[in-house]
C-alpha cells in the first residue's frame, strides 16, 4: 500500500512540473486530468482501514468530476473557442521549472518542519500537498489564457483535496461532497466568463478584463458631470 | 403554550411567504395567498401575545443548533409580548391596506416578492423579539433589515427610492456591527444565550454601544438619516410597518438590554434624556420644514422617539436616584408611548397612503381641500393628528402625560439631580407639543381644507372600501387606548417592573398609587367626548326643519379668488420655522417681483436634512478620498490579485517557519 500511494505522490509532483512546462493548452488539460485521477485513487489506498462504501462513493465521485467530466468541458471549450492552442506566458515555461525546482525545495523543507502526525512512511505527501497549491497559484498568475487560470485552480483544489485526504481522515462525507460541488460549480461559472471573455475581447487573455475598469471610470466620470449637485 | 401558538404563527407568515412567492405569476393570487395567511398568523400571535402579557407568564423553549455559539433559545415574558402585540395588532390593517394599495402596481412590478418580504419582515420582528441567544437574535435582526430593505426598493424604477433604500442598507449594518461587538462582549463568558451574559464590570460601554447600534434603528439624532430617505420611499402600508413597529424593535433592544446590565448609572439617564430632547425638538422642527407628508411624518417618528427616549432617560435616572415613583413613571410613559405611536403613526401613514394613492402626489402643495371629497381618510388623518399632537382624549396624550407626571414628581421632589431633570424634560415635551400641534395644523389645514391647489386633487374621492377600514381599525384603538388610559397602563405593569428591576407586587403598587391622577384625567376625557357628542347632537336638533344654506366664504370683496391665494405649507410655518432658522438652515431661491407690474415672481423653499450635509456627508467623502489611496491597488488585472494571495501565503509559509 505505502509504495503505491508514494507512487501516486510522486506522479502528482510530476504532474505539477509537467504544467509548468507544458506550452500547449491541450496537453495541460490532459495533465490535468491525469493528476484528478490519481488524486481520485488516493483516499482508497491511504486509508489502512479498507474500502468502505462512503471511501468508494467519494473515490467515484472525483474521477468521475477531475479524471473525467471537467476536462471533457475545457477540451470541448478549448473546441469551441477561437483561439490558438499554445499558452501564452507572463513567465516563460523554463522560468517556470526552475521556480518550480525552488518552490518543491522549499515544499520538502516545510515538510520536514510538518511531518504528518501518525503516517510517517508518507515523507513526500506535505510537501507535495504545498507544491501542487503554490503551483496552482502560480499557473493562475503567470499564464495569460483563462483557460489556464482554471486550469491553475483545479490545480489548487487538487492540492487541498489531498491535504484533507492525509490529515482529515474523519470528515464526512457531506462536506467532501459539498466542496466537490463547489469545484464543479466554481468551473462552471469559470468557464462561462470565459465564454464571455472572448466573445467580448475576440481573444481568452484574462488580462483583457483590466480595461473594465477604463469602461467603469469613464462611466462614473460621465454620470459625475451630468448631475452637478 | 404561549411560544408553541407564536412558532406556529411565524411558520404560517413564512409559509404563506413563500407560497406567495410561488404563485408569483398571478398578482391576484399571490395577494390573497400572503394576505390570508399573515391575517391568520397575526390573529394567532395576537392571542397568545394577550395570553402572556395578562398572565404575566414566562415561556421558554431552547433547541440544539449546530451554529457556533448559536442555540435556538426562544422566550416569551411580558417585555416580549407587548411588542409582538403592537406587532400583530399593526400588521393586520397594514397587509388589509396593502391589498388595494399594491393591486396598482400588480401588472408591472413582482407582487409575489412584495408579499413574500412583509411577510419575512413581520415573521422576523417577531423572531426578534422571542430571540434569547445573540446569534438567533443578530440573525433575525438582519433579516428584519434585509427584507425591509427590500421593500424599501419596491419601486425600483425611481432613482430616489433607489439611494433612499443604499442610505437604509449602510445604515441598518453600521447599527447591526455595533451590536454584534454590543453581543460579543456581553457574551465573553462563553455563552450567548442572553440569561448568562456577564457584565463584567464595562456596563457603561456596553451601554453607549447598545445605544448607538439599536439607536441606529430606532432613530435616534443624528443616526435618524434613514428615516426621511427610507419612509417616502417604501410603499405606504410598509413604511406604516416600519415606523409603527420596526423602529420599536431598537427600543426592544434598549429595554432588553437595560435588563442584563444591571443598575444604571446615573449619566445613563442623563444621557438618554439628552438625546431624547434633542431627537424630539429636532424632529419636530425639521417636520415643521418639510413639503412631503410622508417626509414630515418620517420626522415625527423622530420625534416621538425622542419623547419615548426622554421617558426611559427619567426612569433610569429615577431608578439610579432611588425614586421608585419616577422609574415607574418614566418606563410606564416610555412603553406606553411605544405602543401610542405605533397605533397612531400606523395610522397616520396610511391615511396619507391613501391621500398619496387617489391624488398621486405627496406634496402638501399640491393638495387642498380633500376634507370634502375624501371625509374618511380626512377625519381618520385628523384623528391620528390629534392622537400625535398628545391632546386629550386620544392615546397619545396619555403616554405623554406619564412622561409629565414622571418630570412632575422629580422636579417636586427633594434629589438634585431628578428635579433638574424633570424640569429640563417637562419643558421640551411642552415645546415639542406645542411645535407639533403647529405642524399637524399645517398639514390638516392645506391637505384637507380650503380648495384644491392642483387639478389632480380636485376629481377625487374616498379610497376602495378595505383601505378606510383598515384605517378605522387603527383610528378606533387610538380612541379606545385613550379613553381606556388607566387599563392600559395596568396591563403594562408586568414590563414596568421588568425594565425597573422590581417585583412585581412593589411595582403594581408604585405605578398604581403614581398613575392615579390619570383616572381623573380620563373622566375630564370622557366628559369631554361627551361634551362634543351633545353639541353635534345639539346642532342637528337645532337645524331640523329648517333650510340651510352654503355660501362662499367672505372674500374682502375680491370676487374671483383663485386656489393660488391660499396660504402654502411653508408660509403658513414661516413664523415658526424662520424663529429657528439657526437650526433649519432652510435654503430659499427667490424671484423678486420687479416693476410696477410685476409678471412673474416665485419663492422655493427648501430644508435638507443638516446631519446629513454637515455630519455624514463630509465623513463619507472624507472616507472616501482616504480609501482612495489604495484605488491603485485595484487596477482590475486578474493576474495580479491572484498574486497578491500567493505572496501573501508565501510571505506566511515563510515566516511561520523559518
Amino acid at each position: 500500500m505505502q509504495e503505491a500511494v508514494n507512487a501516486i505522490v510522486a506522479l502528482m509532483i510530476l504532474a505539477n512540473f509537467l504544467l509548468l512546462g507544458t506550452g500547449s493548452l491541450r496537453a495541460a488539460i490532459r495533465i490535468v486530468a491525469i493528476q484528478g485521477l490519481a488524486l481520485g485513487l488516493l483516499p482508497l489506498l491511504v486509508h489502512e482501514k479498507g474500502l468502505t462504501l462512503r471511501l468508494a462513493i467519494i473515490a467515484v465521485l472525483v474521477i468521475l468530476l477531475k479524471g473525467i467530466i471537467i476536462p471533457r468541458v475545457l477540451m470541448k471549450g478549448l473546441r469551441e473557442l477561437n483561439t490558438g492552442r499554445g499558452i501564452t506566458y507572463y513567465v516563460g515555461p523554463v522560468a517556470s521549472l526552475l521556480i518550480g525546482i525552488l518552490v518543491m525545495g522549499s515544499s520538502l523543507w516545510w515538510g520536514y518542519l510538518l511531518p504528518l502526525p501518525d503516517q510517517p512512511g508518507y515523507r513526500l505527501a506535505i510537501p507535495m500537498v504545498f507544491f501542487t497549491i503554490i503551483s496552482g497559484l502560480f499557473l493562475i498568475v503567470t499564464r495569460r489564457q483563462a483557460l489556464m487560470q482554471i486550469i491553475g485552480y483545479l490545480v489548487l483544489e487538487n492540492g487541498i483535496y489531498a491535504f484533507g485526504v492525509f490529515f482529515a481522515q474523519s470528515e464526512s462525507m457531506l462536506i467532501e461532497i459539498g466542496i466537490l460541488l463547489d469545484v464543479f460549480v466554481g468551473v462552471f461559472i469559470m468557464g462561462v466568463m470565459v465564454f464571455h471573455i472572448s466573445r467580448e475581447f475576440d481573444s481568452i487573455e484574462a488580462g483583457q478584463l483590466s480595461t473594465l475598469k477604463d469602461w467603469f471610470r469613464e462611466r462614473r466620470k460621465s454620470t459625475e458631470t451630468e448631475s452637478p449637485s | 403554550m404561549s411560544l408553541e401558538i407564536l412558532l406556529a404563527a411565524i411558520a404560517v407568515l413564512l409559509l404563506s411567504g413563500v407560497a406567495s412567492l410561488i404563485v408569483r405569476r398571478s398578482p391576484g393570487a399571490a395577494t390573497f395567498v400572503a394576505v390570508s395567511g399573515a391575517l391568520l398568523a397575526c390573529l394567532m400571535g395576537l392571542v397568545a401575545a394577550v395570553i402572556v402579557l395578562s398572565g404575566g407568564g414566562y415561556d421558554y423553549l431552547e433547541w440544539a443548533w449546530s451554529i457556533p455559539g448559536g442555540s435556538f433559545a426562544l422566550g416569551v415574558d411580558a417585555l416580549s409580548a407587548v411588542f409582538l402585540i403592537i406587532l400583530f395588532f399593526v400588521s393586520i390593517p397594514v397587509c388589509l391596506f396593502g391589498v388595494p394599495y399594491l393591486r396598482t402596481y400588480g401588472s408591472r412590478q413582482n407582487l409575489g416578492a412584495a408579499w413574500f418580504f412583509t411577510c419575512l419582515l413581520i415573521a422576523s420582528m417577531a423572531m426578534v423579539v422571542l430571540a434569547r441567544n445573540a446569534v438567533l437574535f443578530l440573525v433575525s435582526w438582519e433579516l428584519m433589515s434585509v427584507s425591509s430593505f427590500f421593500l424599501v426598493t419596491f419601486e425600483k424604477g425611481k432613482p430616489e427610492a433607489r439611494s433612499a433604500s443604499l442610505i437604509y442598507l449602510v445604515a441598518a449594518h453600521i447599527g447591526a456591527a455595533l451590536l454584534l461587538v454590543l453581543f460579543l462582549l456581553l457574551g465573553r463568558d462563553g455563552s450567548l444565550d442572553f440569561d448568562q451574559f456577564s457584565v463584567a464590570g464595562n456596563a457603561g460601554l456596553l451601554f453607549i454601544l447598545c445605544l448607538l447600534g439599536f439607536g441606529s434603528k430606532a432613530g435616534f439624532v443624528p443616526m435618524h438619516v434613514w428615516l426621511p430617505e427610507a419612509h417616502p420611499a417604501a410603499p405606504s402600508h410598509i413604511s406604516a410597518l416600519m415606523s409603527g413597529v420596526m423602529i420599536k424593535m431598537g427600543i426592544y433592544g434598549i429595554f432588553r438590554t437595560i435588563t442584563f446590565l444591571g443598575n444604571p448609572q446615573p449619566w445613563w439617564g442623563w444621557l438618554l434624556l439628552g438625546i431624547g430632547v434633542t431627537s424630539g425638538t429636532l424632529g419636530v422642527l425639521f417636520a415643521l420644514a418639510q413639503h412631503d407628508v410622508k417626509r414630515l411624518l418620517a420626522y415625527h417618528s423622530v420625534e416621538n422617539i425622542g419623547i419615548i427616549a426622554m421617558g426611559l432617560g427619567l426612569g433610569l435616572l429615577g431608578l439610579s436616584y432611588g425614586s421608585l415613583p419616577i422609574a415607574v413613571l418614566g418606563f410606564g410613559g416610555a412603553i406606553f408611548h411605544v405602543v401610542n405611536h405605533a397605533l397612531f403613526k400606523g395610522l397616520l401613514f396610511l391615511s396619507a397612503g391613501a391621500m398619496a394613492h387617489t391624488t398621486g402626489t405627496r406634496e402638501m402643495d399640491k393638495l387642498g381641500g380633500l376634507l370634502k371629497r375624501m371625509p374618511w381618510t380626512a377625519s381618520l388623518f385628523l384623528v391620528g393628528s390629534v392622537a400625535i399632537c398628545g391632546l386629550p382624549p386620544l392615546n397619545g396624550f396619555a403616554s405623554e402625560f406619564l412622561v409629565y407626571m414622571a418630570g412632575l414628581y422629580g422636579s417636586t421632589g427633594t434629589i438634585g439631580g431628578t428635579a433638574v431633570a424633570g424640569l429640563v424634560g417637562m419643558s421640551s415635551l411642552a415645546l415639542i407639543g406645542g411645535l407639533a400641534i403647529a405642524c399637524f395644523t399645517k398639514v390638516f389645514g392645506v391637505v384637507f381644507l380650503g380648495e384644491p391647489r392642483s387639478v389632480n386633487a380636485g376629481d377625487v374621492h374616498d379610497a376602495s372600501p378595505t383601505m378606510t377600514v383598515s384605517m378605522m381599525i387603527l383610528g378606533a384603538a387610538c380612541l379606545a387606548v385613550g379613553l381606556l388610559a388607566p387599563f392600559a397602563v395596568k396591563a403594562l405593569i408586568p414590563v414596568i417592573a421588568i425594565i425597573a428591576h422590581t417585583p412585581l407586587g412593589i411595582a403594581r403598587e408604585a405605578v398604581t398609587r403614581a398613575t392615579a391622577p390619570l383616572y381623573t384625567v380620563t373622566s375630564v376625557s370622557l366628559i369631554l367626548v361627551g361634551v362634543i357628542l351633545a353639541a353635534v347632537l345639539l346642532r342637528s336638533m337645532l337645524l331640523r326643519g329648517r333650510i340651510v344654506r352654503t355660501a362662499g366664504t367672505w372674500d374682502c370683496g375680491y370676487a374671483a379668488p383663485s386656489a393660488r391665494m391660499q396660504y402654502t405649507a411653508p408660509s403658513f410655518v414661516l413664523p415658526i420655522t424662520g424663529l429657528f432658522n439657526r437650526v433649519l438652515k432652510t435654503r430659499r431661491h427667490r424671484e423678486r417681483p420687479d416693476g410696477l407690474f410685476p409678471t412673474a415672481a416665485a419663492i422655493e423653499t427648501h430644508t435638507p436634512d443638516i446631519f446629513q450635509e454637515r455630519l455624514f456627508r463630509p465623513i463619507l467623502a472624507g472616507t472616501e478620498r482616504l480609501l482612495g489611496v489604495f484605488r491603485w491597488l485595484q487596477h482590475g488585472n486578474v493576474h495580479i490579485y491572484v498574486l497578491y494571495i500567493l505572496i501573501t501565503l508565501l510571505v506566511l509559509m515563510f515566516w511561520k517557519m523559518r
